[in-house]
C-alpha cells in the first residue's frame, strides 16, 4: 500500500464512453492481486474533492524511451464516463500527474482444485476479471460471460481471447451475441451440474440474478462489488454494504474498502432488507 | 554554532491545551482517521500533535443504512450513524496500538442518554493511554425526544456537568455548529466544566437525487464537511473565542497550512484535519512542514506568537 504521485502514461477511448488509461506505477506488478483497487486523485484541485474507485485492470511494463533505462511499471485501468471525476479523467494526457494509492482491498480467491473457472461480467463490471483471467488460466479452463445494453458497453474482450478464455456475449438490444441478459448465459451453462467456480462483477440487479443462479446450482460464487468510497482504507465507514444475516433489528455491515471489495456470496445479505429512515444528523 | 542556527531556522511549534503538550497544533478530525492504524502505513503517527479517534459508545453501535456518503461542492455528506466497536472493545484492542507512539491519544465518545455519556468517560478514565476525552454533544438524546444535547444549552450544561463528575482526564467539549447563538452553548459547556471546546462538528445538510426523487444519503439528512464549511467554521471559531477562556481547538475544512492558520489566527490553539485525510492520506504531514515553513518566512520563533493575532 502506497500513495504514489505519478503520472498518466496513456489515455485512450476504446469505445463511445469507455477510456483506458495507463498510469506510472512502481511496485505494483509485485505487490497488485486480481481485484484489489486504487483510489486516483485526478486533479490537484477539490473538483472533485474526493478520490475514486477504480478496479486494476491489470499491471505490466513497456519499454522506456531510451534503451539504457529500466522498463517502467505500469497500472491499467478502464473506466467509463459517468459524472464530474470521469469526466476529468478523461482530458487527461500522457505526462498529467494523478496520485494513486493503492493497491487495496482483498482480492479474489481461486480454488485450485476446480479445473473450470466462469467469469460474469456486466458491461464496465468487466476490469477486475481481466487481471484475475490473466491468473487462471495459467491452470484452468475458463469461459467469460459478459453483456452489456448494446456492442459499444462490450469492451476489451478481444484480450480475454488472446488468454485463451472462451468468450460469450449477450446484449439487450442483440447488437452483438445473443440478445437478452448475460445472466441467461450463466443459467445455461450450469444446467447440467459440474464442478465450476463463478466470478461476477457488474450492476447490483446482475450480481443478484447470478446469487441466485449459483445458490440454485450450489456454485461457489465470488462477487466484486462497487460501493461509494471516500476513503478506501477503512477509516471512514461510509463503503459499507450489509452482511449475511443483516436485520433492521440487527444490522450486519461488512466494510467494503477492506473487507471486499471482492466477497464470498455466502457472506452478503442477499435480502433487500427495508430500508430504515431516520431523522436528524447522524456523523 | 549549527545549534544557534538550527534554532532560529526551526521556529517552535508545540503548544499547550488544558495541560496537554502537543508537539505541533495539528490534529486529525474523529471518524476521519479510524483509529489511527487505518492510516499508519501513509503518515508517521509520531509527526502529529495528536491522535483523535473515531467516537466511541457505550455498546457497539452498528451504523446507519447505505447509502451512507455523496460528494457536493468542494465538500461531502455523511450519516455514517457512529458505527463504532464500542468503548471496552476499544480499550482491548485498539489502544495497544496507539500507545506504541509517543503522540497523545483524544479519545471522542458519545452517548444516547447522560447516563451513557458519564458510563463511557468513567470507562475510559483510567486506561492508561488515554490522555484526553473528546465529548460528542451533537446527538440526540433518546430520553428527551430526541433533542440534540449540544442545541440546548440546559442539556449540554447538564451531559458535560455530569461527565466532569466522572473522569480526571482533560474533557474536550465538541461543539455542533446547527444552533442559533454558539457562544450561549460555549459559555454554557465552559462553566459545566469543559477544559477545551472543539469545533466544528458537520453542518446538517441534505442532497436529492433528481432523477429518482430520492435523498442521496439513506439517512436522508447527514452532516457537510470538507473545504466548503471552512468559511463557516472561521466565523464559529472566532465568535466561541471571544466568549470563554478554555482553549479553542478549530476544525472544519482544513486542507492544508493556510486553512489551519486562518483558525490559529482567528485564535484557535490547534486545529483538527478531517475530510482532507480522506483525499490526501498525508495532508496533516504537508500542513506540519508548510506551517514551519510560514513560521521561518514570517519570523515567527513561536507559534504561540500567531495565536489570536487578529487585526480588527
Ligand atoms: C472497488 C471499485 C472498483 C471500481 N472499478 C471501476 C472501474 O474499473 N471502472 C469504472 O469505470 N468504474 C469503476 N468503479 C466505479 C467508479 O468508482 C465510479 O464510476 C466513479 O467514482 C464515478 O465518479 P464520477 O465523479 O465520474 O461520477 P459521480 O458524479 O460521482 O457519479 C455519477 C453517477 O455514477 C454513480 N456512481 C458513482 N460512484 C459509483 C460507484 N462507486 N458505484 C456505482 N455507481 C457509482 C453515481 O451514483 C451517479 O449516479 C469502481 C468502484 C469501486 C467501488
Ligand atoms: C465520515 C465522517 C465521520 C465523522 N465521525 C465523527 C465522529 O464519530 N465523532 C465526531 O465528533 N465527529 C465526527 N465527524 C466530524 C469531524 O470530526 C469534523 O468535525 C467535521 O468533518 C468537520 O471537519 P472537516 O471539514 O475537516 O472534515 C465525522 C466526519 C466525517 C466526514
Ligand atoms: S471507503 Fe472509507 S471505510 Fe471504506
Amino acid at each position: 500500500m502506497q500513495d504514489l504521485k505519478t503520472i498518466v502514461l496513456s489515455n485512450q477511448e476504446i469505445s463511445p464512453g469507455y477510456y483506458r488509461m495507463k498510469i506510472l506505477a512502481s511496485g505494483y506488478s509485485e505487490s497488485a492481486k486480481p481485484g484489489q483497487f486504487v483510489m486516483l486523485r485526478v486533479q490537484r484541485s477539490f473538483t472533485p474533492l474526493l478520490r475514486r474507485p477504480f478496479g486494476v485492470f491489470q499491471v505490466g511494463f513497456i519499454p522506456a524511451d531510451c534503451d539504457t533505462l529500466p522498463p517502467k511499471e505500469f497500472i491499467e485501468l478502464v473506466y467509463k464516463v459517468v459524472g464530474g471525476g470521469t469526466e476529468t479523467m478523461r482530458e487527461l494526457q500522457s505526462g498529467d500527474a494523478v496520485e494513486l494509492l493503492g493497491p487495496l482491498g482483498s482480492g479474489f480467491t481461486a480454488d485450485a482444485s476446480i479445473a473450470e473457472k466462469i467469469l460474469v461480467g456486466g458491461g464496465i463490471g468487466l476490469v477486475p476479471l481481466y487481471m484475475l483471467a490473466t491468473e487462471l488460466v495459467k491452470t484452468s479452463k475458463v469461459s467469460l460471460f459478459v453483456g452489456g445494453r448494446t456492442r459499444d458497453d462490450i469492451i476489451t474482450i478481444s484480450e480475454f481471447e488472446r488468454l485463451g478464455v472462451n468468450v460469450s456475449v449477450a446484449t439487450e438490444d442483440g447488437s452483438l451475441g445473443e440478445t437478452g441478459f448475460v445472466t441467461r448465459l450463466l443459467e445455461q451453462r450450469l444446467e447440467e451440474p459440474h464442478q465450476t467456480e463463478v466470478f461476477a462483477c457488474g450492476p447490483m440487479p446482475m450480481l443478484d440474478a447470478v446469487q441466485k443462479i449459483c445458490a440454485t446450482s450450489e456454485v461457489s460464487l465470488q462477487v466484486s462489488l462497487e460501493a461509494l468510497m471516500a476513503c478506501g482504507v477503512g477509516a471512514c465507514l461510509g463503503c459499507v454494504v450489509k452482511g449475511e444475516g443483516h436485520t433492521i433489528n440487527e444490522p450486519r455491515y461488512l466494510c467494503s474498502c477492506t473487507s471486499g471489495p471482492v466477497f464470498n456470496a455466502e457472506s452478503l445479505d442477499w435480502n433487500k432488507t427495508e430500508a430504515i429512515k431516520m431523522v436528524g444528523g447522524g456523523k | 554554532m549549527s545549534n544557534a542556527v538550527e534554532q532560529v531556522l526551526k521556529p517552535k511549534l508545540a503548544v499547550e491545551i488544558a495541560g496537554l503538550k502537543l508537539k505541533n497544533p495539528i490534529m486529525p478530525a474523529s471518524g476521519t482517521f479510524g483509529y489511527g492504524e487505518e492510516y499508519s502505513p501513509y503518515i508517521d503517527l509520531n509527526q502529529l500533535g495528536a491522535i483523535v479517534t473515531k467516537g466511541m459508545s457505550l455498546n457497539p453501535k452498528a451504523g446507519n443504512n447505505t447509502p451512507r456518503i455523496c460528494e457536493t461542492v468542494s465538500g461531502m455528506l455523511n450519516a455514517i450513524g457512529l458505527q463504532n466497536v464500542g468503548v471496552d472493545a476499544f480499550i482491548k484492542d485498539k489502544m495497544a496500538f496507539l500507545s506504541q507512539y509517543d503522540t497523545p491519544v483524544i479519545v471522542n465518545f458519545f452517548g444516547n442518554t447522560q447516563e451513557e455519556y458519564g458510563e463511557v468517560a468513567a470507562r475510559l478514565d483510567d486506561v492508561p493511554g488515554v490522555a484526553a476525552l473528546e465529548m460528542n454533544i451533537s446527538c440526540p438524546n433518546v430520553k428527551h425526544g430526541g433533542i440534540v444535547f449540544g442545541t440546548d444549552p440546559q442539556a449540554a450544561a447538564a451531559v458535560v456537568t455530569s461527565v466532569r463528575k466522572r473522569t480526571t482526564k482533560p474533557l474536550i467539549v465538541k461543539l455542533t455548529p446547527n444552533v442559533t447563538d454558539i457562544q450561549i452553548l460555549a459559555r454554557a459547556t465552559e462553566e459545566a466544566g469543559a477544559d477545551a471546546l472543539s469545533l466544528i462538528n458537520t453542518l446538517t445538510g441534505m442532497a436529492v437525487d433528481i432523477k429518482t426523487r430520492k435523498p442521496r444519503l439513506a439517512n436522508t439528512i447527514g452532516g457537510l464537511s470538507g473545504p466548503a464549511i471552512r468559511p463557516v467554521a472561521v466565523r464559529l471559531v472566532h465568535q466561541v473565542v471571544q466568549a470563554v477562556k478554555v482553549p479553542v481547538i478549530g476544525i472544519g475544512g482544513i486542507t492544508c497550512a493556510a486553512d489551519a492558520l486562518e483558525f490559529l489566527i482567528v485564535g484557535a490553539k490547534a486545529v483538527q484535519v478531517g475530510t482532507a485525510n480522506f483525499v490526501n492520506p498525508d495532508a496533516m504531514a504537508t500542513i506540519i512542514a508548510d506551517l514551519e515553513k510560514f513560521c521561518v518566512e514570517e519570523g515567527i520563533a513561536d507559534i504561540n506568537d500567531l495565536i489570536g493575532t487578529l487585526e480588527l
